[in-house]
């Protein structure tokens, strides 16, 4: 008899149905054995120490403080974000303007063609560098707060408070994990929800991970809230109402998130939620610099080459559309001006809509394209100030609800293009990456429709 | 100059991967491996200009096939064979992590303990005899603090002594229940008349006895292979590489 | 050991209660996760607190806090010990 045949005469030495108990024996006595060991070589000096977690547990998922506690940790985080980012961003647009007269001038004398400049330095050049000015400085103070956070091992205790919301959603507990990488970047986030088993259940991470927003939809939210939400607040108090607004936008993402998820639990994706455990590890303290360092370090490379890869193309491509013409209209107005209707109805107009489209490919660059296509040169503005924007938008038509709407929509519309390839990768389905491109754009289409037709109908602008 | 090939193995949230980090530097690259979608990250590094390889097994609780992580990790110390596996323990939870500890002692005898954490242990009051408990399990025991970069000196010269065969250890072997330990021991005969003295049998048969089918496939697999290969092992070749870098 | 009749489940015993854990009622891949993490008969687990909403509740075992949900906490069999 061969070495196989006779291995697999053994393979069956234990009858199925008492495979559980075996288990169960040999891991017990694993444990049995673990205690022992312990019990011979660790001394517990200080028990107050040793639970010092559980007590901070007692305040951190407590019935009373435990909400509130995270609803002010994820607004201290915004707040700083949003003090902290505005003056380096106007540092380095007004850096980037400076580096762009030399680069204007070197193309004058170098006799450059008119259009040569218009693509490599009004498309291009200016593209990258808003993207890089506008993006940078909140993500180097968003995220190694958020890093903090994480490695403080706050995080799990997030998914211990809302895991019961979770559970009557139908949606898995670990789902709360999964977001939170959303704040960073919905692609990496849905690499992530590999930690959730059940593939229902992974699922519906999958499918929802795009209302939590992303890396490049923070300066879109922020700067909207900042321009027409927090009007007539100055200094402290503007940040702090222009916080309130993105922490509102975030938990009204989170709320659609459970309710996409139950809505799916109940119809496509039907099912209970699979048994799972949670570890709850002790509170660490964070190497503080370390993990700053690391956090923003990470970010800076991750959208310079965002930037590079994603937004310098899509600056030229814009550039492009918007000179070259069919009759006496660019490309750019055309299609504009086939979107104005819709977008109207919606509380926006043609060029916001034109910008989400041909912005598809990154978040970030969504605003970029939205002020490029306002001005009728066709090349992105140098943006000296938040006055000449806003003004920008206010003659534009814009009013409250305009930066209302896009706001929503921006949270709510389409997953961006790299997540889509993800969501398809891990799903290996066209039919559920439709449904994860399907479901967000019906809601940010009839959430922005109702908000416009209930403010216009009160006449409230 | 050969190349030592060290398996890296523990729970999740240990600070394997700061170790890993502490260890290698920059110096990564990620692969897949036996065709499984569980990647695994390996990187060099230098001690006393020695050239020393780290396999980082993914984090698990224990290695029978619960998860893919599982059986990877398992695969890799029992078919690949690194020169050493570097088990890293969570001094803060000991228990739980001396259960994963207990089940890599029956599978190789080749085995370097590091309890990690250690200045946390401290903070928290916890007093560790790593002496004794190396006496007790029968492998180095080495206090470090991957973070803070303390005893990483002390565990490499250890690594290197014993790739290099000066340490010799001597595993403890897990103790069953006595209906369970006769049926282990009738089978561990069989096992190792069919298999040769290649193979771990005692924790083979205790795989067998746990009817552990995804095992039992991965070890004719490997049977298979090396009968077409003329029996020599691979050690270090199954290791895919694609190209490096970190994704986002 | 006990008849299963004179035992409790995990579920019902108190928060600061200590829980000696007889029998792991439930089967497959869930048995195998919960006895890795030291959910084990014989394991003497510490019922810590629920979570603000009342589910799930955390337990110290083997050193570590893991917290379960009902439905999973109801499935594990034995009696609550004196402190």
């Amino acid at each position: 008899m061969d070495q196989q045949q006779r291995l697999d005469a053994l393979a069956a030495v234990t009858p199925a149905e008492e495979l559980d108990h075996i288990r169960e024996s040999i891991v017990s006595n694993l444990f049995q054995k673990s205690r022992e060991l312990c019990s011979k070589s660790v001394v517990i000096q200080d028990k107050n120490q040793l639970y010092k977690s559980e007590k901070l547990d007692r305040i951190f998922t407590s019935k009373v403080w435990g909400f509130p506690i995270m609803l002010g940790l994820l607004g201290v985080v915004f707040y700083l974000t949003i003090a902290g980012a505005n003056v380096p961003s106007s540092m380095l647009a007004n850096f980037f303007g400076w580096v762009e007269g030399y680069i204007t001038l070197a193309f004058t004398a170098m006799n450059a063609p008119e259009w040569l400049h218009g693509l490599l330095v009004l498309g291009l050049y200016r593209g990258t560098s808003w993207v890089v000015s506008v993006m940078l400085p909140p993500m180097a103070i968003f995220f190694p707060v958020f890093a903090l956070l994480e490695n403080y091992g706050y995080l799990p205790r997030v998914a211990f408070n809302l895991d019961r919301l979770f559970k009557k959603s139908g949606a898995h507990g670990k789902q709360s994990l999964t977001m939170a990488m959303g704040f960073g970047c919905n692609a990496a986030a849905i690499m992530s929800t590999r930690i959730i088993e059940s593939p229902r259940e992974r699922m519906l991470a999958i499918l929802t991970n795009n209302f939590v927003p992303c890396n490049g939809r923070w300066p879109t939210l922020i700067l909207l809230a900042s321009l027409f939400m927090a009007v007539g607040f100055t200094g402290g108090m503007h940040t702090l109402v222009t916080a309130f607004v993105v922490m509102g936008m975030v938990l009204f993402g989170v709320i659609i998130t459970l309710l996409v998820s139950w809505m799916l639990s109940k119809t496509a994706l039907k099912g209970t939620p699979s048994h799972y455990t949670l570890e709850l590890p002790p509170y660490r303290k964070p190497k503080m610099l370390n993990t700053i360092l690391r956090a923003s370090l990470d970010k800076t490379i991750y959208v310079l080459r965002r930037a590079v890869k994603v937004a310098a193309p899509a600056g030229v491509l814009t550039w492009v559309l918007a000179n070259i013409y069919i009759g006496d209209t660019s490309i750019l107005l055309h299609f504009v001006q086939f979107l104005d209707p819709f977008g109207q109805l919606l509380g926006m107009d043609g060029f916001i809509l034109m910008a989400f489209i041909i912005g598809m490919p990154a978040n970030e660059i969504v605003l970029p394209i939205l002020l490029m296509g306002y001005l009728s040169t066709g090349a992105l503005t140098e943006v000296e100030d938040m006055a000449a924007l806003k003004q920008i938008f206010l003659d534009n038509g814009w009013t409250w609800l305009t930066a209302l709407n896009m706001m929503l929509f921006s949270l709510l519309h389409f997953p961006c293009g790299t997540t889509l390839v993800n969501i398809f990768k891990e799903t290996k389905s066209w039919k559920w990456t439709f449904v994860a491109f399907a479901i967000p754009t019906v809601i940010a289409i009839g959430v922005t429709f109702a908000v416009a037709q209930v403010i216009r109908g009160f006449g409230w602008v | 100059m050969k190349e030592y090939t060290i398996a890296l193995a523990g729970n999740p949230n240990t600070g394997k991967s700061t170790l890993f980090n502490a260890l290698t530097g920059l110096k990564q690259h990620t692969g897949n491996w036996a065709g499984k979608t569980v990647t695994l990250a390996s990187g060099y590094y230098r001690y006393k200009n020695i050239p020393l390889k780290i396999v980082d097994l993914p984090g698990t609780y224990s290695l029978f096939s619960n998860s893919e992580d599982e059986e990877v990790a398992r695969d890799y110390i029992v078919f690949e064979k690194p020169d050493v596996t570097l088990l890293v323990l969570d001094a803060t939870s000991l228990e739980r992590s001396l259960n994963l500890a207990l089940q890599v002692l029956e599978m190789t005898d080749q085995v370097l303990i590091c309890l990690n954490l250690m200045d946390e242990a401290k903070k928290k009051g916890l007093k560790i005899n790593a002496k004794q408990l190396s006496k007790n399990l029968g492998v180095p025991v080495i206090p470090i603090s991957a973070r803070n970069r303390e005893g990483l000196d002390v565990l490499s010269d250890t690594l290197l002594k014993m790739c290099s065969g000066t340490i010799k250890t001597k595993p403890y072997k897990m103790k069953y229940r006595e209906e369970i330990e006769a049926k282990i021991i009738k089978l561990e005969k069989e096992l190792s008349e069919i298999l040769g003295p290649d193979y771990p049998a005692r924790w083979l048969a205790i795989r067998f006895l746990d009817g552990d089918s995804k095992l039992i496939a991965a070890l004719k697999n490997k049977l298979a292979s090396n009968g077409e290969g003329g029996g020599v092992h691979g050690s270090t070749t199954a290791l895919g590489r694609s190209g490096g870098g970190h994704s986002c | 050991m006990k008849d299963q009749s004179d035992m409790t489940t995990l579920y019902l015993a108190q928060s600061g209660q200590k829980f000696l854990i007889q029998k792991v009622k439930i089967k497959g891949d869930l048995k195998r996760r919960l006895l890795d993490l030291g959910f084990v008969p014989g394991s003497v687990v510490e019922v810590l607190k629920a979570s603000p909403l009342g589910d799930p509740v955390s337990y110290r075992v083997a050193g570590t806090v893991i917290a379960l949900r009902k439905e999973e906490s109801q499935l594990l069999f034995g009696e609550v010990i004196q402190r």
